[in-house]
């Protein structure tokens, strides 16, 4: 068993009567990205504050590389990237790495290197008012690799950059990881973090509703496959009884299945080919995952 | 110094001259010791004292207010912007102690009030001791002027950092500033006037008032420059300024008192703050 980095267990947090973190789990290896996902309000950002120790939790415990939050141990071998932030506007891109290199205790020779890795090199000298959002956003990861950290914590690092800036934000974050840092980021969509994160944990209402890889997670949600028949004008009638299924209007009919039957109940739709004037098929997407996951919470609100 | 002061305190200090603070400070108080050293130096003559310490006297009077505004100004923000825009969250994040924060914006918005007041009254100092003479006396007046304003700039630094730590949020955090300024440099000499009028008996005004005075770091600044200033002009609260009942080194101490009250309240609420 490797031992992880971050340990969360049975976490819970309130602002007065609002549970904002309700029994949360959840641990982080080194060299595994973590996407934790969750609606807006759902207590992401709160639980990253609980991890940095600016919250304390009402019950439960954290434990960042076996210390408490907010001991010098834990803040020596984390770093943070805030949802929202804004560096001095008078201050060149270099000058902030060089503070926060300097508060870290961290050699500033490291600070070329990690500006051409967010590909920065050019801006460098450049005030940071000068900067894009994206620029910014690079900016403060650089800022979050100062030290070699052995847990990156990020909140929503990647909202607001273009999908191309976005998948070299997921590059470098990989290096990280590949160099044995554990990563925990938060996210707002399924679609996002797919293919950059090793797990996925998926919060609603400050409850963790599910986690594991993406795969697993699909499994468990077991959605059903809806098949879309369109019929020739007067044959849905017949098409209904024969399959079952639900009407939408006069020619067109819904057929649930589970993933495994999809492909029997297309065969039986070929004995029906004359009659038959388009077939839609809608596997579950991301997106639904997600939303079951998520879902779940209206019915115990 | 560790180096993690060291590093706030250069990124402060870089800022306070980057948004122009250290230059503009310079440029009002410059001006201002400049053109009340040139028109006392006409009314110099008649009084029989060089310009360098009737100038230290009035400068004394006028500092009182520009002082506290200026350090106020330079630091309300310092904490409470930082918290708004979610940078202080980046700095509290890595293993840097808080009261380390303190100290080093401290260090750094005092420096600069400090550098500022150098370069305004020692420019003008020398402009003025070297247009209309100056003898030992002149030069001592404005040597204890450029300290103790420098002290000064330092407590209300320390008053700003600690209502910026305590505000939170920069709106309420200028709003606490002016009404500190307010109470302090304005509304305090007022009510104590008042009451010393109202007051019949002479226990209150020769006993209590003076030490009522003193108390208030502001004043303290003003009574002990113009304490040591024998010809000094007077005029309302300042004409205690001749008949203290204690030496004006107690105002001195009133002072560093102060700065030691600031330091040690906004360290404790810089502990507080939830980013
Ligand atoms: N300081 C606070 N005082 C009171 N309530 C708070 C505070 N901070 C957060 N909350 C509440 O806690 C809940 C969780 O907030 P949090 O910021 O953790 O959500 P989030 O998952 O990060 O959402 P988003 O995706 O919008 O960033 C919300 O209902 C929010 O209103
Ligand atoms: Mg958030």
């Amino acid at each position: 068993m490797t031992q992880s980095i971050l340990d969360i267990r049975n976490v819970s947090l309130s602002f007065g009567p609002l549970k904002a973190l309700d029994g949360v789990t959840l641990a982080v290896s080194p060299g595994e990205r973590l996407a934790l996902l969750g609606h807006n309000g759902a207590g992401k950002s709160t639980l990253f504050k609980a991890i940095l120790g600016f919250l304390a939790p009402g019950e439960g415990t954290i434990t960042v590389a076996g210390h408490r939050p907010g001991s010098d141990a834990a803040r020596i071998a984390m770093s943070y990237l805030p949802e929202v932030v804004s560096f001095p506007q008078s201050l060149t891109g270099r000058e902030v790495l060089a503070y926060f290199s300097g508060l870290r205790g961290a050699s500033r020779s490291e600070i070329n290197g990690l500006l051409d890795r967010v590909g920065l090199a050019d801006a460098a000298e450049r005030r940071v008012r000068t900067y894009s959002k994206g620029m910014r956003q690079r900016l403060g990861l650089a800022q979050a690799l100062i030290g070699a950290p052995r847990l990156l914590l990020l909140d929503e690092p990647t909202s607001g950059l273009d999908p191309v800036s976005r998948h070299d934000f997921y590059t470098v974050i990989a290096e990280a990881a590949a160099r044995g840092c554990a990563v925990l980021l938060s996210s707002h969509g399924l679609e996002e973090v797919q293919g950059q994160t090793d797990r996925v944990a998926i919060l609603s209402r400050g409850r963790l509703r599910a986690s594991g890889t993406l795969a697993e997670l699909a499994a468990a949600a077991a959605l059903r496959t809806t098949i879309r028949v369109t019929a020739k004008q007067g044959h849905a009638d017949r098409l209904q009884a024969d399959l079952g299924g639900r009407r939408v209007n006069g020619c067109r009919l819904d057929i649930d299945c589970a993933p495994d039957a999809k492909l029997g109940l297309l065969l039986q739709l070929g004995h029906h080919r004359d009659v038959l004037h388009e077939i839609d098929v809608f596997a579950p997407g991301l997106n639904d995952i997600y939303r079951h996951f998520s879902d779940h919470e209206g019915d115990q609100a | 110094m560790n180096t993690r002061i060291g590093t706030i305190f250069a990124q402060e200090f870089r800022l306070a001259r980057r948004n122009l603070w250290v230059g503009l400070a310079t440029g009002i108080l410059g001006l201002f010791a400049v053109v009340l050293g040139v028109f006392g130096a006409g009314q110099g003559a008649a009084l029989d004292a060089d310009a360098l310490t009737l100038t230290a006297a009035s400068l004394a009077t006028l500092s009182v207010y520009l002082i506290p505004l200026i350090a106020l100004l330079m630091s309300y923000d310092s904490f409470a912007g930082e918290i708004e825009r979610g940078a202080l969250a980046l700095t509290l994040a890595s293993p840097v102690r808080r009261w380390e924060i303190f100290v080093g914006k401290f260090a750094a918005q005092s420096l600069a009030v400090g550098v500022a007041i150098l370069l305004a009254f020692g420019a003008a100092g020398a402009f003025l001791a070297l247009s209309f003479g100056t003898g030992s006396e002149g030069i001592a007046a404005w040597m204890r002027l450029m300290a103790t304003a420098f002290v000064l700039g330092s407590v209300f630094v320390g008053f700003g950092l600690m209502l910026s730590a305590m505000a939170g949020r920069t709106a309420t955090a200028a709003a606490s500033a002016v009404g500190l300024w307010l109470v302090l440099v304005v509304i305090y000499d007022l009510a104590l006037l008042g009451s010393v009028m109202a007051a019949s008996d002479g226990i209150f005004a020769s006993q209590v008032f003076p030490w009522l005075v003193v108390a208030n770091p502001a004043d303290a600044f003003r009574l002990f420059n113009l304490a040591l200033i024998e010809t000094a002009p007077v005029a309302g609260i300042d004409g205690l300024a001749s008949t203290l009942p204690f030496p004006p080194t107690v105002a001195l101490a009133v002072l560093g008192l102060w700065l030691s009250a600031v330091l040690a309240l906004g360290i404790r609420r810089t502990k507080r703050i939830v980013p």
